[in-house]
């Protein structure tokens, strides 16, 4: 048996280590570990994702620690996948979000893993949506996504999560950011966490004053039933509120099912990952003709214009591509 | 077609164990890591044994750094190696820091602590160490 089935059949055998070191292989972008994301015959395989987004210090990872223990009280299995960024510079970096989770440390049903970024921008990294779909095909009921503390635009948690959490906190802007683009657009659910802290009321209005300008961002199917995001004020420290946010997850779950939206997001997830693969495998093939084909990088130095060589590159590509399609 | 594997940051689980809450020396030791090219998943204070092998496995690290001022170290170091050994996962390579006298370093030593580093050890030589353990990956 090879170093790769062996790894398979201990995935599948439900040992944690291995589930582990499959979401260490997708981080690298090794394929070999893609037949497990797929479920075996007959079982179950894709777990509901709600993502958490937010500013740095808005008290994701707390609020993620609180909706865990919730869950856990409804006998679900829970895993977390919590992001922070490396260093541009050295690509270290310190993944702390496991702090505020420690109280749900060795309970067996509960998975946390952290991620760094590696230098992806938009808030998750390259491999979450294979870690995700490791985790379903592992078993766990409920994948929970937490984002590196995130500005304006970074946006891709709402392209992954079936249910995007906004999460906010009193003090952190006047009414003007309100009306910027961007984040705000992506949630499903707005949080004003630290709601005993002065001023969370405003910032609570200033929210509702906000969406109740909005157009109904859904198109399609859905766009004759719009959802309209809840504002949920909690404290997460003291875990008030959480139920209250939960039955919001799931109100919009429902709403997802009934309004036709849910395979809408299906298929619009499918083309945009489709996308961003072959956008890898061909930065991939470029970097990898550049640095090896000594004649390519003279031409291309001689043009001083990129166009030539990248088509050169992308007929190489395809050529390679209906070689192994016959073979 | 060829794989880009060129990103491959070692990952250190770095945690306190016991009931000592000094963390400066761990956060200035992470930091360090961290500028060496390190992912460090950072678990904070009061872990147990059983945590922090519990993490490791979880995070995929493929060290455990723990820092010990309470001087419970022949106790707790000891049992975190005894845990990996339940888990079977000794390949995690564990190394330590704190007040701990020559003696037991070497005791230590013997019962599989990998390294360990009193205060005062310049930041570089942990890096140094870590670089020459795992030449393939990090920083």
């Amino acid at each position: 048996m090879d170093g790769e089935s062996e790894l398979a059949a201990r995935f599948r055998a439900g040992d944690i280590r291995a589930l582990a070191r499959a979401i260490s292989l997708v981080e690298r972008r090794d394929p070999s570990v893609r037949a497990l994301e797929t479920p075996p015959k007959g079982g179950e395989g894709s777990a509901a994702v709600v993502g958490f987004t937010g500013a740095p210090g808005t008290g994701k990872s707390t609020l993620v620690d609180a909706l865990v223990t919730l869950l856990r009280k409804q006998g679900k299995s829970v895993s977390v996948i919590a992001t922070d960024p490396n260093s541009p510079f050295t690509g270290g970096a310190i993944l702390g979000d496991r702090i505020r989770m420690q109280r749900h440390a060795l309970d067996p049903k509960v998975f946390i893993r952290s991620m760094g970024a590696r230098g992806h921008l938009g808030g998750l990294s390259l491999a979450t949506r294979e870690a995700i779909r490791l985790l379903g095909a592992f078993g766990f009921d409920q994948v929970i996504l937490e984002t590196v503390g995130v500005g304006q635009s970074e946006l891709e948690v709402a392209a992954v999560a079936d249910t995007t959490v906004v999460v906010m906190t009193p003090n952190l802007g006047d009414g003007v950011q309100m009306i910027k683009a961007g984040i705000l657009e992506i949630a499903d659910i707005f949080v004003v966490n630290k709601a005993d802290l002065d001023g969370y009321q405003r910032v609570a209005m200033e929210l509702r004053a906000m969406l109740s300008l909005n157009a109904p961002g859904a198109t399609g199917a859905a766009a004759s039933k719009p959802w309209k995001p809840p504002i949920i004020t909690t404290v997460a420290a003291r875990q008030e509120g959480i139920d209250e946010l939960w039955a919001a997850i799931e109100s919009h779950r429902r709403y997802l099912e009934t309004s036709g939206r849910a395979q809408e997001l299906a298929a619009k997830r499918l083309k945009d990952e489709t996308a961003e693969v072959v956008a890898d495998l061909a930065r991939q093939q470029a970097r990898l003709a550049l640095g090896e084909d000594g004649a390519l990088t003279e031409q291309l130095l001689k043009d001083g214009s990129p166009y030539r060589a990248a088509e050169e590159i992308l007929n190489r590509i395809g050529s390679d591509g209906r070689k192994r399609g016959r073979g | 077609m060829p794989v880009d594997t060129a990103v491959r940051p070692v990952r250190i689980l770095v945690a306190k164990v016991g009931l000592d809450g000094h963390d400066r020396g761990v956060k200035v030791v992470a930091r360090a890591l961290r500028d060496a090219g390190y992912e460090v998943i950072y678990t904070g204070l009061r872990q147990t044994p059983e945590m922090v092998v519990d993490a490791a496995l979880q995070e995929d690290a493929q060290v455990i750094g723990l820092s010990i001022h309470s001087g419970a170290h022949m106790t707790l170091f000891p049992a975190v190696v005894q845990e990996l050994k339940r888990r079977k996962a000794t390949d995690i390579v564990v190394f330590g820091g704190g007040i701990i006298p020559e003696d037991d370093i070497v005791a230590l030593k013997k019962k599989g602590v990998a390294e360990l580093f009193t205060p005062g050890t310049p930041l570089q030589e942990i890096v140094d160490w870590l670089r020459k353990r795992f030449p393939q990956g990090g920083g």
